[in-house]
């Protein structure tokens, strides 16, 4: 029985990387139902946003505050993890504080000890943060579409945080050995008295099951990710090399309307001619009715999302109290595509038509609202565009449905017959020189 | 306004056999917004003045297409891009200036994929460029000491960062420009983008320009300086939806520059 725990480690470990590997797996499938694009280009442009945008927050600190408290739990979730490949290490092998061995004390008292603060750090900001949500109440985090699953999701993720930085913080604590050792115990030292009265036996199941929960806790966050809006601390990656590169104002120019444009302005262009052989083209959906008409940059967008509502903050439509917030837009395509995965996997692979699509969570009305100002496109820290999905249904509206507002028709037929967005003739365009 | 501009017209000078150096794309507002007009006429007399030599395609413009496609309209836009390309390469145009952001941002942008390949400026940053050149000379008196916040275009600052040009020439004008608390790439929608210029909006607590004049009215400036024909409309109704006509202005800055010859 000697080997039980190390054989329990390995098994808990083996599972937890397995769900983890299989949600990927689906991820990634479902980011690919989405239509191809090219973001390969440009690749020095794309790196350096990575490096500038996720891994160095540059857009996070244009809220200095909740910026600042950002890269606080971010610099501590990324170092502390060192710790965590001792904790894996010492599973596997039932060992105990491996690098105490390989290590000089004062070298691993210098990592633990940061690793301590950091921890602290983090605990700190984290429950900041929970104060922000749930009792100074910032409106970003109460409007309409944070209300159920996302606001507990939010907290949830917060919960998770403040319980393994405390775990990790008491397994050192009750950990006699180390606190003999006497360095590194920066912050566990004024933790280690609570315990005082304790017995060494007590002491040391105490410290043994603070350690399993701390690594059992990880292995489940790790699998919470994907049912969350954390995704993206992965996803922030990704998502920032494959962000458009163009000027904000440039919106795609839609390649098969193109095609068709200049056949029709070509005249010579034979309205009979045969497809090119082997061309069986398929009849392209103008603009986006659901989630697979959108680009798979759109869905990975959708899935990085972290519903900060930064984005919404600077609506100027939500700011008004028009329906539309981008943020929401996000949230939508998410589950949209989530359902439509589970679709694809209820049915061995093949979409089963279920009479829904992404007009049953983003309205019209909504659609309608966007001023195409860019605004959240600008305010997101992760580079995410809302405003393409808007766009890409507006068109599916227009093209497809002939479904725009009366006025906005009325604009439309004025620059088909006249030239211009009003009621004026085109012979005129000279009469301001003389007036 | 009567003084009379010269005006010349790309058909006119293809067939006296001179090119010029500038194509002005007036755009629709430009060219029949009572609003607009006056912009347009305050650029034409800076562009009298320095002695550019231009252009303007006068009734062979058409629409650029940027409501058409921010309406969702791919199929209008393409073919108003295209006639205008068509026009424009004809006569080997080079270079354009306009007025419009929204023009300046979908020809300078949208257009290259069909075709059109061509130098596009903001007003605000040739004039700039006129000013530094010395070929255009501002006297600062007209508007010295005056409180002037300027308000950024979508579709110039956060669509194409361009940010300064309009600060510089405002400065030039010996003013006092003083920056609303959403300004840059912060700055606040007037309302009028993505083709809501052209309806009513949705249903909601107020107008996205009654928030922004708000904006303008916190700095206390007695003039709002745009930089676009539909802000400047978006921001005058909202000045009047406030109750400030008569405290405060809405000028494009064109027109700041002109009465400060
Ligand atoms: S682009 Fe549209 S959705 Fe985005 S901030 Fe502007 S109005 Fe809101
Ligand atoms: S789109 Fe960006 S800014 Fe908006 S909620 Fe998501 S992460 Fe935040």
């Amino acid at each position: 029985m000697k080997y039980i725990d190390n054989i329990l480690f390995i098994a808990i470990l083996t599972a937890g990387l397995w769900f983890f590997a299989k949600n990927i797996k689906s991820l990634v499938r479902n980011i690919k139902l989405g239509k191809d694009i090219d973001r390969t280009d440009n690749k020095a442009a794309r790196w350096k946003n990575m490096a500038k945008i996720a891994l160095g927050q540059g857009k996070m600190v244009r809220r200095p505050v909740s910026g600042l408290l950002h890269i606080v739990v971010y610099v501590g979730f990324i170092l502390i993890n060192i710790e965590v490949l001792e904790i894996v290490i010492d599973g596997v092998f039932g060992t105990h504080r491996i690098f105490t061995k390989i290590l000089p004390d004062s070298v691993y008292g210098f990592l633990i000890g940061n690793f301590e603060v950091l921890a602290f750090l983090v605990l700190v900001a984290v429950i900041i943060f929970w104060i922000r949500r749930n009792v100074i109440k910032i409106a970003r985090f109460w409007n309409n579409e944070m209300k159920g699953w996302p606001r507990s999701d939010g907290n949830m993720i917060l919960y998770f945080e403040m319980v393994l930085m405390t775990l990790f913080l008491v397994m050192n604590a009750t950990d006699i050995h180390f606190q003999e050792m006497n360095t590194g115990n920066v912050i566990s030292q004024y933790i280690a008295p609570i315990f005082s009265g304790l017995e060494d036996s007590t002491l040391h199941m105490v410290e043994r099951g603070a350690w399993w929960l701390h690594i059992v806790g990880i292995l489940i966050f790790l699998n919470y990710l994907y049912y969350s809006k954390h995704l993206h601390i992965l996803l922030a990656f990704p998502n920032t090399f494959f962000a458009n590169l163009n000027p904000k104002g440039q919106f795609t120019n839609d390649a098969n309307v193109t095609k068709e444009v200049m056949m029709m302005m070509d005249p010579d262009a034979d309205p009979y001619a045969m497809p090119a052989e082997g061309a069986e083209e398929e009849v392209a959906t103008f603009g986006a009715k659901d989630v697979t008409d959108l680009s798979w940059v759109n869905l990975l967008n959708a899935y990085t999302c972290t519903e900060c509502g930064r984005c919404t903050s600077e609506c100027p439509a939500n700011l008004t109290g028009k329906k539309l917030s981008p943020r929401k837009i996000m949230m939508d395509t998410r589950d949209r595509l989530e359902e439509v995965g589970k679709n694809i996997d209820a049915n061995n692979g093949e979409f089963k038509d279920d009479g829904k699509n992404l007009f049953d969570w983003i309205t019209k009305e909504e659609i309608w609202a966007c001023t195409s100002c860019n605004a959240c496109v600008e305010a997101c820290p992760v580079n995410i565009d809302p405003l393409s999905i808007i766009m890409d249904m507006r068109r599916y509206l227009v093209m497809e449905e002939s479904a725009a507002p009366a006025e906005l028709n009325n604009m439309m037929q004025n620059v088909e017959n006249n030239g211009a967005p009003w009621p004026y003739n085109q012979m005129d365009r000279l009469k301001w020189v003389d007036e | 306004m009567s003084e009379a501009l010269k005006v010349p017209i790309m058909a006119d000078m293809m067939t006296a056999g001179t090119t010029p150096d500038i194509l002005f794309w007036v755009g629709s507002a430009g060219s029949f917004d009572d609003r607009a007009k006056k912009i347009t006429r305050a650029f034409v007399k800076l562009l009298n003045k320095a002695n550019v030599n231009f252009a303007v395609l006068g009734t062979e413009e058409s629409s650029s297409g940027d409501a058409a496609k921010r309406a969702g309209n791919e199929f209008l836009f393409q073919m108003q891009a295209i006639t205008n390309i068509e026009v424009m390469n004809m006569y080997e145009v080079k270079k354009i200036v306009t007025c419009c952001p929204h023009s300046y941002n979908t020809i300078k942008n949208e257009y290259p994929e069909l075709g059109g390949k061509y130098e596009v400026y903001h007003h605000t940053e040739f004039l700039q460029q006129l000013l530094k050149e010395g070929k255009l000379k501002i006297s600062g008196d007209t508007f010295k000491g005056k409180k002037v916040t300027f308000h950024d275009p979508c579709y110039l600052g956060r669509a194409n960062e361009v940010y300064e040009a309009p600060r510089e020439l405002i400065k030039s004008l010996g003013v006092d420009l003083v920056e609303m608390k959403r300004n840059k790439l912060n700055s606040l929608c007037c309302g009028a983008g993505g083709a809501q210029m052209f309806k009513e909006p949705e249903p909601g607590s107020m107008d996205i320009n009654v928030l922004r004049t708000e904006d303008a009215m916190e700095t206390s400036a007695e003039i709002i300086a745009t930089g676009c024909p539909f802000c400047n409309t978006m921001m005058t109704d909202g000045v009047k939806a406030k109750d400030q006509e008569g405290k405060i202005e809405v000028l494009d800055i064109a027109e700041l520059l002109a009465k400060s010859l």
